[in-house]
Order: structure tokens, then C-alpha cells, then sequence
């Protein structure tokens, strides 16, 4: 009887069912595909795609895991994405929280002008950045240097120790428009009352920072934070552009790795498919093992919360 | 003015820094910093006017002697305004398509009775954070199988791919409020279902469509990884993003005609983010209410 009506309301929902097959044909061969196929892909020695593969179960982990390339590069995805998180997340939230005023004028001038950066195409962040910081007669060094604030020439695309650091500076300059424009959405849960008895009370502005907006907007932190770290660890574009890894694998991120490892093998090597696949496979468990974990966090506080409420 | 007088945490400070000023004083800071933040970008615009003898000697915004030829250059040497068509193509193809499956799958899966929904929203959520480098490889090898793999179709539909669940939850999420009379009353009228999505429900959700539209072309427009492996091989199909790095890659010298380059790339887009600001913004920040 169950199962008839089951059928039955398959067969109601017929149309709803067509319905799904254009979304359904994309969400299948490009998220549903890629995600089984990459664990079948890290199975095999596989050296191009119009080559022949052969099964070798799981070796290409084995190896992996006695891959320093690999493990640096795992370090540096997770290392840029603990410097540029917290950064982002303090500056976003001082900018939201002042263009949050409702009687500053030109608020919405401003806001746009921090979010232009988002909207600009990574290249061409990368060809202007490459250009501004350039150690050869760059402008950026020639102020420092007209200011009398370095001596020589600061090569921040260039140097090992410097790369990263520059990396994640262009990357929180790129991003800190969208996370400001998600603390403002989250801002907009204070409600107007409370800053208005706020005012008649005469509590200071930074007294109701403090004690008044953080509070309210705090539970939004793990979802902006999780958002922005996952957008860290996707920072191909910017590097690749940038530094394409170097110099010497010195900003070598993860999907730089997999992407160099599977398309642009350095002169005289193959392509290694299955090998890039199975360092895809590893990494994609870290980034959904970080993002189940920041979904429990979230789950925690806000059961937390409703009890408190209760009490 | 009785709190005036009471209040006892008043203090010369906060005599002199009266609202308006302290407001007068933020806007002033505010400017400062936002001049600094966009600087980098007039600057590459302005350096697009400079001959590339001029365009290292400072940190000036105006050319002395402005010219036109580093545009004359992108266009010649780095085909630029090949890419340009390239990108059009492959940004206008996947709009389409992505807004128009993705408004399909939300309205089913936001407010029809169909079993299996929780399933699909499950396997949706779950998917909704795996990186790029992890589902590049079967991507490229799933467009060759098709014969598509170095072709500008086979980009236009892989595109469609990036963000089409975010889209689905946004448009899901629309759905679900609107009240149920309107289509009931249209399917009472003897209106078929795909007419009435057409024609009632689609028109109801213009802001997310808006949004939808604007947030896909910004991922088309300014895509890498997946252009840059799809034409590996095929220099002709490069997409700005590409054609940009690439020019870095074999004219180095050339910074004149790679800020050339660059703004031809920025301006179309910035153009869009002007005029549609509001639904840039509250559309990524829906994103995280939602």
C-alpha cells in the first residue's frame, strides 16, 4: 500500500521530475561526475588523456604521502588560509560596522569603492600587483624607498620568504569587499530600536560595539569565517597568475601542485592523472573535513543560544 | 537638554567631537583609506594612456604625453579583441543557461510535493564546497569524451557548473515564500505547468534572477583555471583571463600593452557592478542568510 502510494506520487510529480533534467544533466556532470570520478582517476597510473591507463590501486596515495612537493604544498593551502582568514574577518568587520552608520553620507560610495576589487578579474589583479611591487623601478618601492623607509629594493614577488606573505597581502586586499559586505547583512539583525535606546541612554559608540553589536553578530562569524576560509584554500587563480608557484615551489598551494602535477608537467616529465587525482581526493576530504567541523561548531553555539534563551 | 547636565561621563572630548564633526572627521579617514584601496586599479587604467617609457617613472595618475598605442598593441600582438568575443560568448551562453536550470531546479525543489527532495537538497549541500582542483581533472577528461574538450561550447557548459547549487538554494529559498493561491489559481485556469513557471512564478522572482544573472557572469567573466586547461592546446578559444596571463607570459617587456590589456578586460565588468551594484552586493550577501 506504502509503496503504491509512493508510485503514485512519483508519478503526480511527473512534470516536476522534467523539470529537473536541465539543472539535473549540469549538476550531475560537472559536481556529481567529477566527485566519484576523481576517486576511480586516483586508482590509476594514468599519463594523459588520450593515453591508456593502468590500475594500481593505492599506490599513487603511498606515494603521496612520502611527496614532500605534496605535503609543502598542503602546508602553504592551509598556512595562507590561517594568515588571510582572521585579517580578513577584523578588517571586513571595522569597515561593516562604520559604513553601517546610517546617517554617513557617501556611505554607499564607499562601499562600493572597497568592494571594486572583487569584481576585478584575478589576472588583471596579478599583471597590476606584478607591476606595482616590481623590485625594478616599481612604484610602490620607489615610494618607499623616496620616503626613506627601506634602503634597497624590496623584491616582494621574488624572494621565498617574502612571496607568501605578499600573496595573501593582494588576496585580502582582492576579498575583504565580500566579507564586509557579509557582515553587513549579518549588521542588519541589530535591530534600529536597540541603537536607538542605546543613544538615549547615553552608552559611548564603542561601549555599544562592545557589548551591543558583537554579541548580536558574533554567531554569524563561523558562517563568514567558513566561507572565507574555503575561499582561501581555492587561491589557484591568484597564484597561478601571480607567481605560478615560485619562486622555487615557494608559494606552491595545493591545487598549484595538482594543477602543475596534471597539466604542465615540468620539461621531461609526463603528466600524472591519477597521481593529481588522488592529491585532489586528499585534499577535497581536508576542505570538507575542516567544513564539517565548522558546521558542528555553528551547530553547538546555536543550540548553546536557544538554551540560554530558554533559561 | 536635562542629560546634558546629569550625565556624568561627559568630557571636553566629547564637546568638541559633537556628532556632526565626529561624522565630518569618519568621512574624511573613510576617503583617504577607499583612495588608497581602489589606487592600484586607476592606476593600471591610467597606466593604459602612458607610453611604457613613462609608465615607471611614478606613482602619478595623469600621462604626460597619453597615447593609445598600448591598445593598438593588445589588440595586434595579444588578439584581445578575439578574447574579448571568446569571453562574451562563453559569459552570455552560460547566463542563460545556469540562470534558467538553476530558477527550474528551485522552483521544484522549493515548493513542489516530489519525493526524493531531501535527498537532492542533501547531495546538493554536501557538494557545495568541494574545491576546484579536486573536480578539474574529470571535468576535462568528461568534455573530451564528448569531443568538446578544446572548444568554446565545452567551456560555456562547464562554466554552467561553478555556482549552479548556490543558485538552486537562492532561488529555493525565493520559492518557498511565495504564496500558494497565485499558481494554484493559474493551474485551475487550465495553464500548463511550464506556462505557469514561465509566465507566473519566473516573473514573481526577478530579484533572484537578477542577482542569479549578475553573480554567473561575474564567475563566467572572470574564471581561470577551467579556460586556462581548456585551451591549453588551443590559443584561438582564450578567454581575457587567460589571454591576460598568457601575454604576461611571452611579452613581458610589454607592461604599456598589458594595462591595455587588463582595462579592456576590467571596464566591461566594472561597468556591469556599477549599474547594478545593489544586486551585486545583496545578492552575495544573501548568500550567507541563506
Amino acid at each position: 500500500m506504502k509503496n503504491r502510494n509512493i508510485a503514485s506520487r512519483i508519478w503526480e510529480a511527473r512534470i516536476d521530475y522534467l523539470f529537473l533534467i536541465p539543472g539535473g544533466i549540469i549538476f550531475s556532470a560537472f559536481i556529481i561526475f567529477p566527485l566519484v570520478a576523481s576517486f576511480y582517476y586516483s586508482t590509476l597510473n594514468w599519463s594523459g588523456f588520450s593515453e591508456l591507463s593502468e590500475f594500481v590501486g593505492l599506490e599513487n596515495y603511498r606515494e603521496l604521502l612520502q611527496d614532500e612537493f605534496f605535503y609543502g604544498a598542503f602546508k602553504r593551502s592551509f598556512i595562507f588560509m590561517l594568515i588571510t582568514v582572521p585579517v580578513q574577518m577584523m578588517l571586513g568587520l571595522v569597515l561593516a560596522i562604520i559604513l553601517n552608520n546610517k546617517f554617513l553620507k557617501l556611505s554607499t560610495l564607499f562601499r562600493a569603492m572597497i568592494f571594486l576589487p572583487v569584481v576585478a578579474p584575478i589576472a588583471v589583479i596579478s599583471i597590476v600587483m606584478a607591476l606595482l611591487l616590481s623590485p625594478f623601478n616599481g612604484p610602490i618601492n620607489g615610494l618607499f624607498q623616496s620616503l626613506g623607509v627601506v634602503s634597497g629594493a624590496i623584491d616582494f614577488l621574488g624572494s621565498p620568504q617574502l612571496v607568501l606573505w605578499s600573496l595573501a597581502g593582494i588576496f585580502i586586499w582582492k576579498w575583504t569587499g565580500l566579507t564586509m559586505v557579509y557582515w553587513l547583512a549579518a549588521l542588519q539583525t541589530v535591530p534600529d530600536e536597540l541603537y536607538e535606546a542605546a543613544r538615549l541612554d547615553g552608552v559611548k559608540t564603542w561601549q555599544q560595539i562592545i557589548y551591543m553589536v558583537i554579541p548580536i553578530v558574533a554567531p554569524f562569524a563561523i558562517v563568514i569565517s567558513l566561507i572565507s576560509a574555503i575561499h582561501a584554500l581555492n587561491v589557484f587563480p591568484l597564484v597561478q597568475a601571480t607567481t605560478e608557484g615560485g619562486p622555487y615551489f615557494s608559494s606552491e598551494v595545493m591545487e598549484v601542485y595538482i594543477f602543475r602535477t596534471a597539466f604542465a608537467p615540468s620539461s621531461g616529465q609526463f603528466p600524472r592523472l591519477g597521481y593529481a587525482s588522488a592529491a585532489g581526493v586528499l585534499f577535497g576530504v581536508a576542505v570538507m573535513g575542516l567544513t564539517l567541523l565548522q558546521v558542528m561548531a555553528a551547530r553547538s553555539t546555536r543550540k548553546r543560544r536557544q538554551e540560554a534563551e530558554l533559561a | 537638554m536635562p542629560d546634558l547636565v546629569t550625565s556624568s561621563n561627559f568630557t571636553m572630548w566629547d564637546l568638541f567631537f559633537t556628532q556632526k564633526r565626529k561624522r565630518l572627521i569618519t568621512s574624511i579617514l573613510l576617503a583617504a583609506f577607499c583612495a588608497v584601496w581602489v589606487y592600484p586599479l586607476i592606476w593600471m587604467v591610467s597606466g593604459s594612456f602612458k607610453p611604457n617609457s613613462e609608465l615607471f617613472q611614478g606613482t602619478g595618475l595623469i600621462p604626460d604625453s597619453p597615447t593609445f598605442s598600448n591598445y593598438g598593441r593588445a589588440c595586434a600582438e595579444a588578439n584581445m579583441q578575439r578574447y574579448f568575443v571568446n569571453t562574451l560568448f562563453v559569459t552570455i551562453g552560460s547566463v542563460v543557461i545556469t540562470t534558467f536550470s538553476s530558477a527550474l531546479l528551485g522552483y521544484v525543489l522549493g515548493r513542489r510535493p516530489l519525493p526524493g527532495k531531501i535527498a537532492i537538497f542533501g547531495l546538493m549541500v554536501f557538494t557545495l564546497f568541494i574545491p576546484q582542483g579536486y573536480t578539474i581533472i574529470p571535468i576535462i577528461q568528461l568534455l573530451t569524451m564528448f569531443g568538446l574538450g578544446q572548444s568554446l561550447w565545452g567551456l560555456m557548459i562547464a562554466t554552467c557548473g561553478g555556482s549552479i547549487v548556490v543558485f538552486t538554494l537562492l532561488f529555493a529559498g525565493y520559492f518557498t515564500q511565495v504564496p500558494k493561491e497565485l499558481e494554484e489559481a493559474s493551474r485551475m485556469d487550465g495553464v500548463g505547468p511550464f506556462k505557469t513557471f514561465w509566465y507566473v512564478m519566473l516573473p514573481l522572482a526577478r530579484p533572484v534572477v537578477v542577482t542569479v544573472v549578475v553573480l554567473q557572469s561575474l564567475q563566467a567573466w572572470n574564471d581561470f583555471l577551467l579556460p586556462l586547461v581548456v585551451t591549453l592546446a588551443n590559443p584561438k578559444m582564450r578567454t581575457l583571463s587567460v589571454g591576460i596571463y598568457s601575454f604576461k607570459g611571452e611579452h613581458y617587456i610589454d607592461w604599456g600593452g598589458m594595462t591595455a590589456a587588463s582595462t579592456i578586460a576590467i571596464v566591461p565588468i566594472i561597468i556591469l557592478f556599477l549599474i547594478l551594484q545593489r544586486f551585486f552586493i545583496d545578492g552575495l550577501a544573501g548568500a550567507v542568510k541563506g
